[in-house]
């Protein structure tokens, strides 16, 4: 008898307790913004900030309100732009190109000279702090890979030689690695270009022979030799210009004295 | 005075984390930062205000003139999931922002011991209406002051030469351990001390 009683009164608790919450359930229904909930399906949902906005909830709700505008969405590329256009009913407009992040350095440390050697935390920023890195070209990647761990989908992994390396296929170029790379070696590049330069040293030629194996001598031979192939020697670095025709960019390539023009992908 | 030394006594001496480790989940867990960890401290001292009025009612309006008081344990948690669950609504419907900031942290709460925790002592120390609201709101801001502290610690040990093996949780909870050594230097003695 007890337990009949027990098991009634926690029973009519709890359903009274229930039919309140649902009571409160629909009292306090909060009215989802339908059509962003559609855009955010859409999303590629990798949260990536790259438009701008505090992860994909956040530009598909600023969409939904027409406060911005399509085609910020790197990640998505052409395909998410234009079924956002056909949700929001407006013409689908051009998408971004594709850009993709490039480490402009390939001084592993069994070619470029090191001033020193750095023992402590293992990122960057830290690195840099301390007479700008180890390494003498005070330009390049320090090898510690702060990019890394702050990539959103794993793009970016060192390679047997100890270099950074960013994969153009998986990279959504949110630029994260951008910004938390201390010396600005990692630059975005469009996705279609098939080379770049991979030095970002703006020392003389002289300088650089004498503390890197691999870094832009500023010869001007890519230039001069082969003007098809759209580099660009500028402040004592050559560096590719995506903007005009790139024919010769390969020959370029094989001329290089230190082989610092490299293939992207 | 009474109700000043139960503010102390539970805030300092017998702190519902460091003391009567209660809470531990998200002591550890939503540490990691201050500001989610102030924003967490909020929530449940909030919370906690509420469940121990609640549970009091439900303790002697039903339990005890049913003579089910053996229930306890189980309504008490019936009633403090619901409640969780209203406020959520609540401050949904209400105030968006503050629920963007609180996010994961209000549903959490039904699962924090410590909530339970305060409205089971409130019932074993006999613990009159007002009491018992006071306990609450003083086990919350207990709460609040040992994650915050906690939080603080953690963002310093980030950038300390920590050993691999102590990385991350293993050092938080030594910490958390040496932080409950020097809350001792509270006790009953200072209590009286104190007020007399």
């Amino acid at each position: 008898m007890n337990i009949l009683f027990a098991f009634i009164i926690i029973g009519s608790l709890g359903l009274l307790l229930g039919l309140g919450l649902s009571v409160a359930a629909k009292k306090f229904a909060v009215q989802k913004d339908v059509v962003a909930e559609e855009i955010l399906e859409i999303l590629p949902g990798a949260n990536c900030g790259a438009c701008g906005f505090p992860g994909c909830a956040g530009y598909a709700d600023a969409l939904s309100k027409g406060t911005t505008e399509n085609g910020l969405c790197s990640p998505g590329g052409a395909q998410t732009v234009e079924d956002i256009a056909s949700i929001l009913g407006i013409a689908a407009g051009e998408a971004q190109e594709k850009m993709v992040a490039f480490v402009h350095c390939t001084g592993h440390a069994a070619v470029s000279k090191r001033d020193f050697h750095y023992e402590g935390l293992d990122s960057c920023s830290a690195a840099h702090l301390l007479f700008k890195g180890e390494a003498s070209c005070k330009y390049g990647c320090h090898h510690l890979g702060s990019c890394i761990d702050v990539c959103p989908v794993d793009a970016i992994h060192r390679n047997e030689l100890g270099n950074i390396v960013v994969d153009p296929e998986a990279c959504i170029g949110c630029k994260k690695c951008t910004l938390v790379c201390p010396t600005n070696v990692i630059k975005m590049i469009p996705y279609r270009g098939s080379h770049a330069v991979a030095c970002n040293n703006h020392d003389k030629g002289g300088v650089v022979r004498k503390i890197c194996e691999v870094g832009c001598i500023a010869c001007n031979i890519c230039a001069k030799k082969f003007p098809e192939s759209g580099c660009v020697v500028e402040d004592f670095l050559s560096h590719c210009d995506y903007s005009k025709p790139d024919t010769q960019i390969a020959e370029a390539a094989a001329a290089c004295p230190t082989k610092c023009i490299v293939e992207a992908h | 005075m009474f109700y000043i030394g139960l503010f102390i006594t539970y805030i300092f001496i017998s702190n519902i984390v460091l003391t009567q480790f209660l809470g531990l989940c998200p002591f550890i867990g939503v540490s990691k930062s201050s500001e989610s960890a102030i924003g967490m401290g909020m929530a449940v001292t909030f919370v906690m205000a509420l469940a121990s009025i609640i549970t009091y009612l439900v303790y002697h309006f039903l339990l005890v003139p049913l003579n089910l008081t053996y229930l306890q344990t189980l309504s008490f948690i019936l009633v403090i999931a619901s409640l969780v669950q209203f406020v959520e609504m609540v401050i949904q419907k209400n105030s968006p922002s503050l629920y963007q900031a609180l996010g994961i942290f209000l549903p959490l709460i039904t699962t924090n011991c410590a909530v339970l925790g305060i409205a089971l002592i409130n019932i074993t120390e006999g613990y009159t209406f007002m009491q018992s609201f006071t306990a609450g709101i003083a086990s919350g801001i207990g709460f609040t002051l040992a994650i915050v502290l906690m939080s603080n610690i953690r963002e310093q040990l980030d950038m300390a030469p920590v050993r691999k093996s102590f990385k991350g949780v293993p050092i938080a909870f030594i910490s958390g351990g040496l932080m409950a050594l020097a809350f001792m230097a509270f006790d009953k003695a200072l209590l009286a001390n104190l007020l007399g």
